[in-house]
């Protein structure tokens, strides 16, 4: 069963996540599964400096830290509990969503996720982890989600609005072709104008890839409007979204190569960072 | 990268600090303990101690696992050492670095499931009893000074957590060496210190190939202690690694240990040290206290190097009878004393694999030995079960001429004679109709067992039907791999 998996964390863009996430899961008709993961799960490490084992010591230090292990796990568990059941009421009082299940998991936010790969369509994740409060930086396991987990990304800011229209950052590249074909498929936007926008200049080898591009989404049902824009990528991709007010963009992540990125910085942490509305990342 | 660090190195940095601190300051005695028992300078077994600790802190597959020179291997290089010298040592050190490698490539590191967990409390206990029969040349022939101070130093280390206050912030065998050293010192005592052991190190590990000639000679003669030494290193630190894993609730990487465990021997060889491998004892010394990950191993070999440098005087004058109490208390911890109490609990198999392990070790002085007989007899006893789980029902009908023979369960050498007694091959009945839809074939064995009791019954004029021998024979091939089926509980069903 594919579903649309929202991670929630009790950080303070979750009531964003839990929307976007009911929304999400009503435009898909996809069960709607709300994931917890508890990742601080052993207690702190004791402090006992006698230096000697006796009788017995293998046995008894296991079952000590057992038991510290236990106490420390009942309280995480418990507290998930809560937050799951607050982001259960949300949905169903706010929406029409009505197949939700709850789900908690130990371990890394990653590993937790890759685990879930194989049954989950969509994820829906914060910008802004617990550890934030409502700062400009972005998530501190973030990118390494977006890295390695390779399934469809919403990213939602501390608020959310259903869009009403959708922008596609597209360079022409076979990732990005790849992107168009799967909007065109999707009924996540069905009925709204989709906007195909290009960084670069207006060259007939653009033009070209911006046609096709049009062409794919509106054999899709779409209503598509293209453009073409000059500037760096981030600032001028956020600049014609303020212009025409879109609600959500779409991208794909991480294209170029680590070394740049290492040099440069990467054009993915910017667009998120800098981003006020909900980012769908494709691979 | 700066990730990569703190989320391996740096997450638990203070108490990582302080307990290898504390491991380092029980090493001391215990690598000199172990570099007399192979009949070498006490330096080697220190420079030995810090290679290991250091290279396996980077190269290792279990962080907050301690490796350094061991009592169990050791035992395996005293008449390597005896017959044919220190160069020898050093050039098995690093054949046996090879050799782990190897098996960490090789996935060897997976081949621990074939060992049972009695022949692993088997090997643990014969360690423990090893490492103290190892002391008692130190106890005989000795004036009762001896004696006096390592009771002492035993009801030192045992009692010291007690005081309040500094009872849990000092290490106790660290109190009991100074205190022993400056009792022995200031009343002038006449008892054997670290200093009349050999000798101690006064520079930083100096890098030399070993002086052997490179033929074949050399070769005949190292080559079985490096394969003793490998096994025993990589089961110790297989073994170690599991009990770091229960403790730590982590999981670990078996091959890359195996891996890192060769690539440290190699080092420990190249700059004068033994081969070593992990430390049961120290590991769970170090969880104790608090270490976690791979900063507490490094910091454990690095004090270790510290200290011995800058303490080399101090350490001549330790008295020996503080070192025999700090591995009394080694071996004290490391024998489960649960397995003893089990006795009782335990079926009588899994009590004579784990006794003729630790008797085998004890009489032979070689681990390795010892897991190889406690393996080959666990899995005889196990065949000896299964072989158990057969029984064939027999009805008769059609007026007394047809004999029906159901066969349910575990058809395989151990079982294949039962199997054959089962038949009544006597009866004169016309026909005889053998279901073995509810069997399973393991090997040839059964298959040829059931080809005799075939021909034996058309010998005497029977019509033999066989039915569901298809199936019954899909457990044979070897790699049938039905646990990822569909229908895999249909097939593998119990009876």
């Amino acid at each position: 069963m594919s579903n649309v998996i929202a991670c929630i964390d009790g950080s303070s863009a979750m009531s964003a996540v839990v929307e976007s996430a009911a929304w999400a899961s009503a435009q898909l008709t996809a069960p709607l599964t709300l994931l917890h993961v508890i990742e601080e799960g052993h207690a702190a490490a004791r402090q006992d400096m006698t230096g000697h084992i006796g009788l017995g010591s293998r046995e008894r230090l296991l079952e000590e830290l057992a038991e510290l292990d236990a106490q420390k796990g009942k309280l995480l568990l418990e507290h998930g509990h809560q937050l799951l059941d607050e982001a259960k009421r949300q949905v169903l009082a706010n929406s029409k969503v009505t197949d939700v299940a709850m789900r908690q998991r130990h371990g890394a936010l990653v590993e937790s996720l890759l685990a879930l790969a194989a049954e989950t369509r969509l994820l829906v994740m914060g910008v802004h982890g617990e550890d934030h409060g409502a700062g400009s930086h972005i998530g501190s396991q973030l990118e390494t989600v977006l890295r390695r987990v390779h399934k469809p990304i919403l990213l939602t800011p501390d608020k959310f609005t259903a869009p009403n229209s959708v922008m596609l950052a597209y360079d022409g590249s076979a990732s990005t072709k790849k992107a168009i074909e799967l909007l065109a498929k999707s009924p996540l936007f069905a009925g709204m104008p989709v906007h195909v926008v290009m960084v670069g200049a207006d060259s007939d080898t653009n033009n070209a890839a911006l046609d096709w591009a049009r062409e794919a989404l509106q054999q899709g049902g779409h209503q598509v409007e293209t453009a073409i824009v000059a500037g760096d990528v981030e600032p001028a991709l956020h600049q014609y979204q303020d212009q025409h007010q879109i609600g959500m963009m779409v991208m794909g992540a991480y294209g170029h190569s680590k070394i740049r990125q290492f040099l440069v910085g990467s054009t993915t942490t910017a667009m998120i960072e800098a981003s006020k509305t909900p980012l769908l990342i494709l691979r | 990268m700066f990730k990569y660090l703190k989320e391996h190195w740096f997450f638990n940095t203070k108490n990582d600090l302080l307990s290898g601190i504390v491991v380092a300051l029980a090493l001391i005695p215990e690598a000199i303990a172990f570099s007399i028992i192979a009949g070498v300078d006490p330096k080697v077994g220190l420079y030995a101690s810090f290679c290991i600790a250091v290279i396996i802190a980077f190269v290792g597959g279990r962080p907050g696992m301690i490796s350094a020179a061991t009592g169990a291997m050791a035992l395996l290089m005293v008449t390597l050492v005896k017959e044919h010298g220190l160069e020898y040592l050093l050039a098995a050190t690093l054949l046996t670095g090879v050799l782990q490698i190897v098996a960490g490539y090789l996935k060897l590191g997976e081949l621990m499931r074939f060992v049972s967990r009695s022949v692993v409390t088997g090997f643990v206990n014969a360690l423990a009893i090893l490492i103290f029969m190892a002391q008692l040349p130190e106890l005989t022939d000795v004036t009762w000074h001896v004696y006096a101070m390592t009771a002492a130093g035993l009801a030192i280390i045992y009692g010291f957590p007690y005081l309040p206050v500094i009872g849990k912030a000092i290490p106790s065998p660290l109190v009991c060496i100074v205190t022993l050293t400056i009792v022995a010192v200031a009343l002038g005592l006449d008892i054997r210190t670290v200093g009349d052991m050999g000798q101690l190190p006064d520079t930083l590990p100096v890098f030399l190939w070993p002086d052997v000639p490179l033929t074949l000679e050399t070769l005949r003669i190292i080559l079985p202690y490096s394969i003793g030494l490998t096994v025993v290193g990589l089961l110790e630190s297989m073994m170690t690694a599991t009990i770091v894993d229960d403790l730590t609730d982590t999981s670990s990487d078996r091959n890359k240990e195996c891996r890192g465990q060769g690539i440290a021997n190699i080092g420990a060889g190249l700059f004068g040290g033994m081969a070593g491998c992990a430390m049961i004892g120290q590991s769970i010394i170090n969880v104790k206290s608090g270490g976690r990950g791979r900063l507490s191993t490094l910091t454990a070999g690095v004090f270790l190097l510290i200290m011995i440098l800058v303490l080399d005087e101090w350490l001549k004058i330790i008295p020996m009878a503080a070192l025999v109490a700090v591995m009394i208390m080694v071996s004290i911890g490391t024998f489960s004393w649960g397995s003893i109490r089990d006795l009782k609990k335990h079926p009588l198999s899994t009590n004579i694999v784990m006794v003729t392990t630790v008797a085998i070790v004890v009489a032979t002085h070689n681990l390795a030995i010892g897991v190889a007989v406690g393996v080959l007899l666990a899995a005889l006893f196990f065949a000896n079960k299964v072989g158990h789980y057969m029984h064939v029902r027999s009805s008769i009908d059609n007026d007394g001429k047809t004999r029906r023979y159901d066969v349910i369960g575990q058809v395989f050498f151990s079982s294949s004679e039962k199997f054959i007694a089962s038949f009544d091959l006597k009866e004169a009945v016309d026909k005889v109709i053998i279901d073995l839809s509810h069997a399973h074939f393991w090997d040839i064995t059964a298959v040829n067992a059931l080809d005799r009791v075939v021909i034996k019954f058309r010998r005497e004029g029977a019509e033999v039907e066989v039915i569901g021998l298809n199936e019954a024979s899909a457990t044979i091939v070897d790699r049938f791999g039905v646990h990822d089926k569909a229908d895999a509980e249909d097939i593998l069903s119990g009876h």
